[in-house]
């Protein structure tokens, strides 16, 4: 009974990291860029819905669609104006910069809001819970899942039965074919990295709601972001969300055992399946 | 032309002298000052080697920092070694520990193998705070003077005629000094070595240096174990000084891997220099910003994405192009003036 | 008729390797023009230059008057001129029909073809439109890189090495598609190293060696002697 408890907490959990991680997966997918800075952009999406939300006294639920748009331009001019010049056969330039823009927003947002912790307030919904019978759910944790799903059904749709997505996958396959049929690879990059901080912005939210943030605590969330995308194999959205699941029920089981093993049981699960599976459980087929 | 590099080097041996002396000559908060800016010049001379020569680009590097101090403080706590013995103690135990870890990174390419490393780094410390001997989660502290009992601190203390706690600083330094220097040297001799050059041959090109009999994953593995053993060696020494540890502290990213990516970046990656120029920078930095909190983190970031974007190799690549002067040349090149070097990709115009 | 497309001194490099010297051509309205040469004779860095994707260093390319030397190439794609790379270069991701839809990703307006007549044109991309693009044999996957170059209705079609590692029989059936493409308004550039294949579509043909056009004429004027010696640099002087 308590098992099943923690598999479900741990699975609600896996939600969470699979929305951390979608981002991510996404832009890994389309361009091979690797963003360091994926965590702290998610940490800076929720002190952007913090702000909002202070200053015209909405709710945070309704802040995040006046975040979303901004933040989808600040993905936009990143990728058009540092991004796009780093992108190459060499991994480096693109590493670096990415890390250096982690270490600017942190210390940026540190020097804007203080260390202090912050808290997104949903108001009752955060208490509240549903009983299903064999074990009791947090609304906001399963709201929190159903929204990784959404996102990424929603991407895959996007993916597959669009003309951007078409696009997407054109550019991904072949940036210079891609070129010859009309497409500007650059600013495709740009649209994606803008898609990435909205899923980013959404991350932002459910974080901000569900436990407390301050600037420094981007990059643990890059780490589990990044565990979800690996484990889940390169370009595949659903393979992120089973990834990310995989790091939540083994982070919940850890922690059942003994608090202090949470974070360590994920990353042991992390070295496990690429020891297993170094190319992740699910690879896209052409990679 | 050919009058500079004697010149540069005359210099550089004048400098090294001064360093040398500087314990006798000023005060210890100076000497302290510094002994901060060799260590991370060290991990960033460590760094360089892993992702400027190797290829191999670390996020965890602070793993061996704090397995070098862990090991080191176990050293003298559990084992009650001299603390000097538990520095090279340090050392070894971050190799050994860099084997397993190089056993999972190295199934990783690339950008994977940058997170994957960072993991095994968060993976050390996390473990490390289960170890209940040395204090957890909370870490511990080195027993009341053992700094000043520790080898050679006596003769210095007479020598220098200060006191026992300088004398100890005095000894620190000295031996981050000549690590720095040891460094150094063992690069520059190394990477003109057939596996030196062997190692730049597969950083330009993989499969043609397999082709010519280079194994790139022995001679990354070797680099790898090096690194490793260079910065642990310096974590211990670190700590000796900071004679407190904790998990957060002697694995912080920001502190063993962050800066000194930095620095390396914005002194020159892939050149030898480049690390000295970096660090000179970073102090400047930080003394002139020292005021303003975190500010300086943020200019260092800026720093590096704008080297990264308009100078790729760094400050010191940039004077050696203005000037021509090259203090520790890796490869023969042609005399100036006859041939223009070619360097692909590097400057639009 | 009227210059369509008119090169003039195009220059091109790699790195520090020349492989194109001033080359000059012309293609008419309406006009077939073959370029051959053997391997390296610059044919194919020709027709990146002409597309945007090789960077020119020198000369010129303009489609009806309008210069479009240096274009970024989604750009010339847009000014008319489509290409069917050599290797096709299929989108392993996409599905057939998704080939041939990305082609038009930059269109705008009506044109002749379209998805319907693409797939009339060559029915069994109709009948395999699910199939991902590289699941087909190498003569179906050069029909949907064909199909996929006139989705955007171009007025200049470039062809690169249509029938490389094709058997004959599967040769004869894309340049069968030939006259329809041609009357739909298209002209046509093809680079062959199938002499007998050039002859026989071309209006014009022209020899590359070396980065140069060393021999140029309508087929009929062109004894194979002159084809052979320009073909393998052969000089009787």
């Amino acid at each position: 009974m308590i098992l099943v408890d923690t598999l479900a907490q741990g699975l609600l959990l896996g939600g969470l990291y699979a929305l951390f991680a979608a981002g991510l997966s996404l832009v890994f997918g389309i361009m091979r860029l690797v963003n360091l800075a994926h965590g702290d952009l998610i940490i800076l999406g929720a002190y952007l819905i913090l702000t909002i939300s202070t200053v015209t006294g909405l709710h945070p639920f309704l802040a995040v669609l006046l975040a979303a748009p901004l933040m989808f331009g600040l993905g936009w001019l990143l990728q058009t104006h540092i991004l796009n010049r780093v992108l190459g056969t060499d991994i480096l330039p693109p590493l670096l910069v990415t890390f250096g823009l982690s270490v600017v927003i942190q210390n940026g947002l540190l020097a804007g809001f203080t260390a202090d912790s912050q808290k997104l307030t949903a108001g009752p919904i955060e208490a509240a819970s549903v009983n299903l019978g064999v074990v009791t759910l947090g609304v906001m944790p399963v709201l929190t899942f159903a929204s990784a799903v959404a996102v990424v059904f929603a991407l895959n749709q996007l993916f597959y039965r669009t003309a951007l997505g078409r696009a997407f996958r054109a550019t991904s396959d072949d940036a210079v074919t891609a070129q010859l049929m009309g497409i500007r690879p650059q600013s495709i990059f740009a649209i994606a990295t803008g898609l990435a901080l909205v899923v980013a912005t959404i991350a932002a939210l459910f974080l901000g709601t569900r436990a407390n943030f301050d600037p420094s605590i981007g990059p643990a969330r890059l780490l589990y972001a990044f565990e979800a995308v690996i484990i889940g194999g390169l370009g595949s959205l659903w393979g992120t969300l089973a990834g990310g699941i995989v790091i939540g029920m083994a982070q919940a089981l850890g922690a059942s055992v003994n608090p202090e093993w949470q974070i360590l049981s994920g990353h042991i699960a992390f070295v496990l399946v690429l020891l297993i599976r170094p190319r992740g459980l699910f690879p896209r087929a052409n990679d | 032309m050919t009058l500079t590099r004697p010149f540069g080097l005359a210099a550089a041996a004048l400098a090294l002298a001064l360093l040398y002396a500087l314990p006798a000559i000023a005060p210890r908060a100076v000497v302290q000052d510094l002994f901060g800016i060799l260590t991370l010049l060290v991990l960033a001379m460590n760094w360089n080697m892993l992702a400027g020569f190797a290829g191999l680009v670390s996020v965890g590097q602070q793993a061996f920092v704090g397995i070098g101090a862990y090991a080191m403080f176990a050293a003298i706590i559990l084992m009650g070694l001299d603390p000097l013995v538990g520095v090279l103690i340090g050392g070894l135990a971050a190799a050994a520990f860099a084997v397993p870890m190089a056993f999972f990174a190295f199934r990783l390419n690339g950008a994977y193998f940058a997170i994957g490393t960072w993991v095994v780094a968060d993976i050390a410390r996390l473990g490390i705070s289960q170890w209940k001997a040395l204090g957890g989660g909370t870490g511990t502290s080195l027993p009341k003077g053992t700094a000043k009992d520790m080898a050679f601190v006596g003769q210095i203390k007479d020598m220098l005629d200060v006191s026992s706690a300088a004398a100890a600083d005095a000894l620190t330094y000295w031996l981050m000094l000549s690590l720095a220097v040891a460094m150094l040297v063992a690069s520059y001799v190394f990477l003109r070595s057939r596996m030196g050059l062997g190692l730049q041959a597969i950083r330009d090109n993989e499969n043609a240096a397999r082709s010519v009999g280079v194994d790139p994953v022995k001679l990354k593995a070797l680099v790898f174990l090096l690194a490793a053993f260079g910065t642990g060696l310096c974590g211990a020494l670190a700590f000796i000084q900071i004679t407190r540890v904790t998990p957060d502290a002697a694995f912080s990213v920001i502190d063993w891997t962050a800066f000194v990516i930095f620095i390396t970046v914005i002194g020159g990656i892939g050149t030898l220099p480049g690390p000295i120029v970096g660090v000179i920078v970073f102090y400047i930095l930080q003394r002139a910003l020292a005021d303003y909190g975190t500010i300086y983190l943020i200019v260092l970031g800026c720093l590096g994405i704008v080297v990264m974007l308009f100078a790729r190799r760094g400050l010191w690549d940039m004077f050696t192009d203005r000037t021509g002067i090259d203090l520790m040349p890796l490869t023969h090149r042609p005399p100036q003036g006859s041939l223009p070097r070619p360097k692909p990709s590097r400057r639009a115009a | 008729m009227t210059a369509l497309l008119r090169i003039s001194g195009l220059t091109a490099h790699y790195g520090d390797f020349q492989a194109l010297f001033g080359v000059d051509l012309t293609l008419n309205e309406g006009e077939t023009v073959a370029i051959i040469g053997a391997n390296g004779a610059g044919k194919t860095t020709l027709m990146r230059a002409i597309t945007g994707v090789a960077k020119v260093t020198a000369g010129s390319v303009s489609l009806a008057d309008e210069n479009l030397t240096r274009l970024p190439a989604p750009q010339i794609l847009t000014r008319g001129i489509a290409m069917v790379p050599e290797g096709r270069k299929l989108f392993p991701s996409l599905t057939v029909e998704e080939n041939l839809l990305i082609g038009a990703h930059a269109r705008s307006g009506n044109g002749y073809w379209t998805l319907d007549r693409v797939q009339a044109m060559f029915p069994i991309l109709r009948e395999r439109r699910q199939s991902p693009g590289t699941a087909l044999s190498g003569g179906q996957q050069q029909m949907v890189a064909i199909g996929r170059a006139l989705m955007s209705n171009p007025r200049v079609l470039l062809c690169d090495e249509l029938s490389l590692g094709l058997a004959p029989v599967v040769i004869k059936e894309i340049y069968a598609a030939f006259p329809q493409i041609k009357a739909s308004g298209t002209s046509i550039i093809v680079v062959e190293q199938d002499i007998g294949q050039a002859l026989r579509v071309a209006d014009h043909v022209h020899c590359m060696m070396e980065g140069r056009i060393t021999l140029s004429g309508r087929p009929a004027d062109l004894s194979r002697d002159a084809i052979h010696d320009a073909y393998f640099g052969v000089t009787h002087a």
